[in-house]
């Protein structure tokens, strides 16, 4: 199964519309809760990364009876040092984004706790490629 | 600890209700911090917070969480209450400052989750 979502920038109060959407399909397919937990908090985290330090961008989402891989792709201007944006703390979030309840520097730490695989891809200036997957069976 | 009894001792109101009155939170965790909220682990959770918007609701949805409590007088918009009944939460909020809020609650009996 493959679905597409549109995110916008700076459109926070639609931030997670993808990731809640994603929740409701997998648990009508009946996947273990925590799976599910796993994957809509790693999406969610991603989703406002592309709301709030991109302009924006689109999520992919395939899903089979094995696992979820989900992309998201923003154009934006990308992260400069990847080490760096995955320690905890690290943020560069403006204050828009902190009055929203963001900018702690966990997102990313935080996709790492949860998915199976994650691949960043970034060039500066250009934009950012999130893939993600959790495997359902393991 | 019962909502009831959370709604008694912080003189909340109950503005959402989608529990039985009688329905046990173990944990209590304060944050403003969505992401710090991302992190738990535990469900059976209050999330007690200052921070007034429709990202809390959604944070509560992906972590799990069923009840929130909004401190300090916050409003709670239309927005919020629709996709609160929505994810069947209850949502309720009270006069009370956060350090007050937690205190009280601890005093009382509800756990940390840390
Ligand atoms: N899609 C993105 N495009 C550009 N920069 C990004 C993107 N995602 C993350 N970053 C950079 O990496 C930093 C760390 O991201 P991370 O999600 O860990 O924390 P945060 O978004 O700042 O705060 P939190 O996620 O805790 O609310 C960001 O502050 C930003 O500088
Ligand atoms: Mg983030």
């Amino acid at each position: 199964m493959h679905t597409e979502f549109v995110v916008v920038e700076g459109d926070f109060s639609n931030a997670g519309k993808a990731s809640s959407e994603i929740k409701k399909t997998l648990k009508q397919l009946n996947i273990d809760n925590q799976k599910i937990k796993k994957i809509v908090v790693a999406v969610y985290e991603a989703e406002v990364n592309a709301i709030a330090h991109a302009y924006g961008g689109t999520i992919y989402v395939d899903l089979d009876h094995e696992k979820i891989s989900v992309v998201i792709k923003d154009v934006g201007p990308g992260i400069p040092d990847v080490d760096m944006a995955m320690q905890k703390g690290f943020s560069t979030a403006s204050p828009k984004v902190r009055e929203m309840g963001f900018g702690a520097g966990m997102g990313l730490p935080n996709i790492k706790n949860n998915v199976d695989e994650l691949d960043i891809k970034t060039q500066v200036g250009v934009g950012t490629e999130i893939r993600m997957v959790v495997n359902f069976l393991s | 600890m019962e909502i009831s009894k959370i709604a008694k001792i912080l003189d909340a109101n109950i503005i959402v209700s989608n529990h039985d009155s009688k329905h046990k939170v173990k944990y209590g965790f304060a944050s403003d911090l969505m992401s710090d909220v991302l992190t738990l682990e535990e469900e059976e959770v209050i999330l007690i917070t200052g921070l007034c918007n429709i990202q809390t609701i959604r944070t509560a949805e992906m972590a799990n969480i069923s009840v929130i409590l909004y401190v300090r007088n916050k409003q709670v918009t239309d927005e919020m209450i629709h996709l609160a009944k929505e994810n069947d939460m209850t949502i309720m909020q009270c006069n009370y400052s956060m350090f007050r809020t937690v205190g009280l609650l601890h005093e009382n009996g509800l756990c940390p989750v840390y």
